[in-house]
């Protein structure tokens, strides 16, 4: 228990501005710098009980002068410590911004933090956490499991799945996308070569590309614009109607929601066929042929892209709505708010973590968007009017199997959605809402 | 200290790109195996309808295996659909490669790029057969003068039309292509419910023959250094009276732009149209349809009174694959599946065309359906350029493209060929 007090007590120095420091870190650190914290907590997990006394070892030696207050327990090896400096401490750093997750190394952290000045009250504080600590450990798994591996421990399967399904495809996608990568080269008849950035100088070389970009941010807009007004304005009405047309409204939303996205495709050109579609003939069209102007065409897709995306909208918003307490709602009625005013100014705002999750979901999906415009404008339309990015990468990398210049572009995609995602963060974040 | 950590990760990352070298290869060389027995691996195509075509390899493969103690013929049958995923998937990983494969003519250049296909220049000179083999076969399978196979079956595409139509409006059978795109219009002004000749946009073989009937070709040269010619005089006319047959007297561009070859075939077995193009494989789907026992065929017209414009010669071939181990064996049992004996058995089993002349001209006279293509094949086709870059062309779709910009108005012929040409000779620097 001592150990704990230990690394709090050099906190008036180095040592616990660094454990302060990477405890109010982790929230940004614990997804981004798993990496670099992982290699660095791997010696910890390694070497077990030693490392830990080792870390208090390394926050003594950093804290340098008020070293007779750091009392090495268990006989620690004090000459270690200085030895192996650098890694020791990325250790000893690494530990506490994991250690905030199970909740018993990150209080002392904290306190030695906050308590600069105050060695007694401080030391004082540190026992109590320690103690509370052993006695976690002991009702836990074992004693002896403790120190900061625990929680890379408990983090294993989740880390494991994330490296093994997120980091490593997307570290050989940017990996791909520097090289001469052909079929020649992967089935080995030809040998693959460098290219450092030679495939994106080609693809931002081709004025196709800037073209198809533009086109696919603005459909995706109008996409996720028409999907969420569809989606809420469904979800607000599924909680004014009674029973029977609201599970009519329920299923026909799952319906369109469990419909396969080459089904819909289908469906709704065949709705829209010159020759034998019902839509031309109920609107009198004759055989006006709606996929062979630009914005018809496109107009033609995003229906389709509302009306197999609107659901997850309607359903989420519903759930939430669902939620709010209805004294709240009631409230506003009372004061006389219309519709439109209750779902500005109360449900909204009172919605607003759901909202942010469905947006972002949806600039997601509709950016990626693939079967709809492949299927509807067969593979991009007349001379390629319609294409979006992903049937572009498709046709100029992946059917031709240039999986170089492919990984390029899905590289691209990746930065564009990551920094539409994070700006969106960023703007609710400054107006006060914390995710 | 905190950068010590970011630090570290850098370094960490840094080295592990350092040291990875490359995306992963697949050790694809050449075996140098040859052993006489053991078990043969081939993969043959999966067609609609396929018993039939099992039939005829079955007695093949009995035959090869009575011939040679001690070996045993393993014959899958793998989907068209993903073909291309299968080949790579073998090329990839020479252990559970086939040793001999069936494949798309217009691949050929592309999985000899890709380091797949075994060189059988020699086997194919010495082999007694093979004398008879129509050029434009022969030329499926050459890349730089070498041989990558030996050609299974061609497929090649006429003029279907309603005898019905043409009798009621007394009309005659077009002879040149003046003619052909008079009498469509003419049928369109008679029967305005009909398409006169259906067109597609995006039908890039049905469209090849105006070129080439015009002296245009996709592209010149030889081996790594070919050059679009799609931008010549002669193309441009041959494009010229392709597109000028969109529009509301013929096949309005508004709904025949987006159409491929099925589309157009679709349309005329559903009776919609008065002619389309389309091949001898066509026949089965034409006979399911409406028009049953209302069309018949002939070659597509030239530009001259009486000439055959060139078709695209499509079909398949069998080849050896590098990574073999039997590779003796396996050259014999790709030039049995390939044989005379085998061709006119699959011809009358599937209908497919005998890639030999002679073959060819004795079964015109057993099937008075399959003289028009004969006819068209021995007026001389053509091929799409035995390119790597061809597979990239292709799939990017640079010709419908093209097209479909001089159909629906958005550039002139001069500058649409212009912008294909520049594409397809990117292509052609890039790949070789």
């Amino acid at each position: 228990m001592s150990r704990v007090n230990d690394h709090a007590e050099p906190a008036d120095t180095e040592g616990g501005r660094v454990a302060g420091a990477s405890a109010e870190f982790d929230p940004v650190e614990a997804g981004g710098a798993s990496a670099g914290a992982g290699a660095a907590g791997s010696d910890a997990v390694g070497t077990g009980a030693r490392a830990s006394e080792t870390r208090a070892g390394t926050g003594a030696a950093a804290g340098a002068a008020p070293a007779p207050a750091a009392r090495p327990p268990h006989g620690s090896r004090p000459a270690h410590a200085p030895a192996s400096g650098p890694g020791n401490v990325a250790a000893a750093e690494a530990a506490p911004a994991g250690g905030v997750r199970e909740g018993s190394v990150a209080a002392p952290a904290r306190q030695g933090g906050g308590s600069t000045g105050r060695p007694p009250g401080k030391e004082a504080r540190g026992r109590r956490s320690g103690r509370a600590r052993v006695r976690r450990g002991a009702s836990g798994a074992s004693p002896l499991v403790s120190g900061g591996w625990t929680p890379w421990l408990y983090l294993a399967p989740a880390l494991v799945v994330l490296g093994g399904l997120l980091v490593y495809p997307i570290y050989q996608l940017g990996l791909i996308s520097f090289f001469q990568y052909t079929q020649a080269q992967v089935s080995g008849g030809e040998p693959t070569t460098f290219e450092g950035f030679g495939n994106y100088a080609e693809l931002f070389g081709d004025p196709q590309f800037w073209q198809v970009l533009l086109a696919t941010v603005l459909f995706a807009t109008a996409c996720v614009v028409s999907t969420l007004a569809v989606g809420c304005a469904l979800a607000v009405l599924l909680t004014r109607v009674r029973a029977l047309p609201r599970l009519a409204l329920m299923l026909a939303a799952l319906g369109a929601w469990a419909t396969p996205a080459v089904t819909g495709s289908t469906v709704w050109l065949f709705l829209f066929d010159p020759d034998f579609g019902p839509v031309n003939r109920m609107l009198g069209l004759g055989d006006h042929s709606w996929t062979y102007g630009r914005l018809s065409a496109f107009f033609l897709v995003l229906l389709e892209v509302v009306w197999c995306s609107f659901p997850f909208v309607m359903v989420t918003v519903y759930a939430g709505i669902r939620a709010v307490p209805g004294e709240v709602l009631e409230a506003a009625s009372l004061d006389g708010a219309s519709q439109w005013r209750i779902w500005r100014s109360v449900l909204a705002p009172m919605l607003r973590p759901i909202l942010v999750v469905v947006t972002i979901q949806s600039i997601i999906w509709d950016f990626k968007v693939f079967t709809q415009i492949y299927v509807m404008t067969n593979g991009g339309g007349i001379a390629g009017q319609n294409l979006v990015l992903n049937v572009y990468a498709y046709q100029q990398a992946f059917a031709s199997s240039q999986y170089g210049l492919g990984s390029a572009i899905g590289v691209v995609m990746l930065l564009i959605l990551l920094a539409v995602t994070l700006v969106y963060l960023r703007l609710l974040r400054r107006q006060g809402e914390e995710l | 200290m905190k950068l010590s950590v970011r630090f570290a990760g850098l370094t960490a990352l840094a080295a592990l790109l350092a040291t990875a070298c490359a995306p992963q290869t697949s050790s694809n060389s050449s075996s140098d195996k040859d052993e006489k027995t053991g078990t043969l691996r081939v993969w043959l195509f999966q067609e609609v309808g396929n018993a039939p075509k099992e039939k005829v390899v079955d007695s093949v493969v009995a035959g090869f295996e009575k011939a040679h103690k001690g070996t045993k013929v393993d014959v899958e049958y793998i989907p068209v659909d993903t073909r291309a995923q299968r080949v790579k998937a073998a090329f990839n990983d020479p252990a559970s490669a086939p040793d001999v494969m069936e494949y798309g003519n217009t691949d050929t250049a592309g999985h000899v790029k890709d380091g797949g296909l075994l060189d059988v220049t020699k086997e194919f000179g010495d082999w007694s057969e093979a004398k008879d083999t129509d050029p434009t076969a022969r030329q499926s399978v050459t890349v730089d003068g070498k041989l990558y196979g030996a050609p299974f079956y061609v497929g090649v595409r006429a003029l279907y039309y309603r005898t019905d139509v043409f009798e009621e409006l007394g009309l005659s059978v077009p002879k040149t292509m003046d003619e052909l795109a008079s009498a469509a219009r003419e049928i369109r002004a008679a029967k305005p419910e009909l398409y006169g000749l259906v067109v597609g946009g995006a039908y890039t073989y049905g469209a090849m023959p105006f070129v080439w009937a015009n002296g245009g070709e996709i592209a010149s040269g030889k081996g790594g250094s070919y050059a679009s010619g799609i931008d010549s005089p002669e193309a441009r006319k041959g494009i010229k009276a392709y597109t000028s047959l969109f529009g509301d007297d013929n096949c309005p561009a508004a709904k025949c732009a987006g159409m491929g070859g099925n589309d157009t075939i679709s349309a005329f077995a559903a009776g919609k149209a008065g002619m389309a193009i389309g091949g001898d494989f066509s026949h089965t789907a034409v006979e399911a349809g409406k028009v049953k026992g209302k069309y018949a065929v002939v070659p597509l017209p030239g530009v001259k009174s009486g000439s055959i414009a060139p078709a695209f010669a499509g079909g398949n071939n069998i080849g050896v694959l590098k990574s073999t181990s039997h590779r003796t064996l396996a050259v014999e049992l790709m030039e049995q599946l390939a044989s005379k004996k085998t061709q006119s058995e699959l011809f009358e089993a599937m209908g497919f065309l005998p890639t030999f002349t002679d073959v060819r001209q004795q079964v015109a006279r057993q099937e008075p359906f399959v003289k028009p293509f004969v006819r068209t094949l021995s007026a001389g086709t053509k091929f799409v350029p035995a390119s790597p870059a061809w597979a990239q062309i292709d799939s990017s779709l640079v010709l419908p493209t093209m097209f479909q910009e001089v159909i629906s108005g958005k550039k002139d012929v001069t500058k649409a060929s212009e912008d294909a040409a520049k594409k397809m000779n990117a292509a052609f620097g890039s790949a070789g």
